[in-house]
């Protein structure tokens, strides 16, 4: 799939200000006064610039508002619900906190909101049986892995950011290693895309047209693949390793902001690999993958 | 509304197309033909991005992809001077396989759901697969739902396009009947396209389909297309002439005659 810019920075920041949003939820003795305040705009930044970038990715971002209209069926429309009530409970809540009169319960719901955007926005690959890489049940327990060590990190929780860095590790290289075998277990070849497969063995003879379309620079986008294992190595050192290093340092708040930014940068090349490695079924009529 | 039609809603009745592959000769007349209809009916004009340029590319909604299908290695005999590597030992030569592909017009469509506007539609009525232009975002979620590169962006209007099969001409009126069946049906110089109802067991594409043993695409899927494919007829064998021209290839005259054959001998004594 192509690893458009829009897409890559949008559930990146996202994910680290909802993340935030949850650990400012359910903190049973959250900051207050101008400290919360901080906190909050930083996270709302976050989270609308993500939601901003993501209308980059329409050809009609005039029309976006129609995107709320199909919540029964359509995990994308979910998602922007899910989003919008995140954002009012949160700001609910941030603003009690700012204002010294903190309402647990308010924090619970807007934690939980929060999480459930986070969640509606890795259903909306996870649903894809044509991208078998994202067909699984490990992508919105990475997405959300992801969102809930940033909102640890950014939060200053040193020790859970800590276990959650290794944790995240571990299932990132899992969810590498076992998301390349994934097309292969679906069982969808190039034999059973066209019907041949029965006769004997098709192979891509000629394409339907010699230049570029739109559904291989969308969705046979193999170019971006190219440095995949070097990229894989740099993600997961950036992503985890490094930070985890950086935050038993002394002086939490230098290292601990390296290890943040290192971690933010990591998962940038993360979540460039998980789209430009997700291999489309489409690609089998082209000859690729 | 993007939520597919509930079954008791549907009529039953399924227009789709059923594109014989054995008859297929790749002559992309259907792609030209779906192109130039949709240029100038339903929607937004089906355009092209920089079509005379450096680096032309364009949305259509049928392409023609080629394939060479190599029988899979079975006992029995061989071709008869020895099978050339690429041919496998197979009992039947290698063969040449055009096949056309647009929208096929899923049952349990999976491009339907995913659209978060309401734009995505299937009618309740004949099961078309239709984009409501007007409400599209251009999100492209719906072509990445598709599993068969049915759904294209269209580069000017940004908005998706997809094969309507041609809903404007087979309900059309104001056309001659002969005209009433999707652009690429029409034209077709192969017959090797046929339109109808595949939700009537009696009607003649689903006989066609019964008798040659149609195929759907990527049955795993689950999207339940109503298009079918009928495969290629086993027809090429290793027995007996492989090529029908062979005994026209053979030299006419093996010795020169006459004026030729008088200056070979003489030339020849020297």
């Amino acid at each position: 799939m192509n690893p458009a810019k829009s897409l890559i920075s949008f559930t990146t920041l996202s994910g680290l200000g909802f993340g935030l949003l949850f650990w400012l939820g359910v903190d049973p003795s959250p900051p207050t006064g101008w400290i919360a305040a901080v906190f909050f705009v930083i996270a709302f930044a976050l989270t609308l610039g993500g939601l901003a970038s993501s209308a980059l990715h329409l050809r009609r971002p005039e029309r976006a508002l129609r995107a709320f209209t199909q919540w029964r069926s359509s995990w994308l429309s979910r998602e922007a619900w899910l989003a919008v009530a995140a954002l009012m409970a949160s700001g609910a809540h941030g603003l009690a906190l700012t204002l010294g009169a903190p309402i647990l319960p308010l924090g619970w719901l807007a934690a939980l909101l929060a999480l459930g955007t986070v969640g509606a926005t890795a259903m909306i690959y996870t649903q894809l049986r044509t991208v078998p890489r994202w067909h699984h049940w490990s992508t919105p327990v990475l997405f959300l892995a992801l969102a809930l060590t940033g909102g640890a990190l950014l939060s200053g929780r040193i020790v859970i950011a800590s276990v959650l860095l290794a944790a995240l590790a571990v299932l990132q290289v899992w969810v590498w290693h076992d998301g390349d075998k994934r097309f292969a277990r679906s069982g969808t070849t190039l034999g059973t895309a066209t019907g041949l497969g029965s006769q004997g063995t098709p192979r891509a003879l000629f394409p339907p047209h010699t230049g570029d379309n739109y559904l291989l620079s969308e969705m046979v986008h193999v170019v971006g693949r190219r440095h995949a294992r070097k990229l894989r190595v740099i993600a997961i050192l950036l992503m985890s390793l490094i930070p985890i290093v950086l935050l038993q340092l002394p002086m939490p708040h230098v290292f601990g902001l390296i290890a943040l930014v290192s971690h933010v940068v990591g998962v940038l090349v993360s979540r460039w690999l998980f789209f430009a490695e997700a291999e489309h079924v489409v690609g089998l009529y082209y000859g690729r993958r | 509304m993007t939520m597919l039609p509930r079954p008791e809603d549907r009529s039953g009745r399924k227009l789709g197309l059923v594109i014989d592959l054995d008859t297929c000769v790749g002559c992309h007349a259907c792609v030209i033909a779906c192109k130039g209809w949709n240029d100038q009916a339903y929607g937004a004009p089906l355009s092209d991005s920089d079509p005379y340029g450096d680096a032309p590319s364009g949305s259509f909604l049928n392409r023609v992809h080629s394939y060479e299908v190599a029988p899979d290695p079975q006992a029995g005999p061989g071709p008869p001077s020895g099978p050339p590597p690429d041919l496998r030992g197979g009992q039947t030569p290698t063969r040449h396989v055009h096949f056309p592909k647009s929208c096929l017009h899923c049952d349990d469509a999976p491009c339907v759901p995913v659209c978060p506007t309401g734009a995505s539609y299937k009618r309740a009525e004949d099961g078309i697969v239709l984009v409501n232009e007007d409400a599209c975002i251009g999100c492209g979620l719906c072509a990445w739902a598709c599993p068969y590169g049915a759904r294209e962006m269209d580069p000017s209007a940004g908005v998706m396009k997809k094969c309507t099969l041609c809903v404007d001409r087979i309900y059309n009126e104001t056309l001659p009947e002969e005209d009433r069946e999707p652009a690429c049906v029409r034209t077709c110089p192969a017959k090797a396209r046929h339109f109808g109802d595949l939700g009537d067991p009696g009607s003649a594409v689903s006989q066609l389909v019964e008798d040659r043993g149609g195929v759907a695409l990527m049955p795993e899927l689950g999207a339940a297309p109503v298009n079918r494919y009928l495969p290629p007829r086993e027809r090429d064998t290793w027995a007996g002439e492989t090529d029908v021209l062979a005994p026209w290839l053979e030299p006419v005259a093996e010795e020169p005659q006459g004026f030729l054959g008088w200056l070979d001998r003489t030339l020849g004594k020297l």
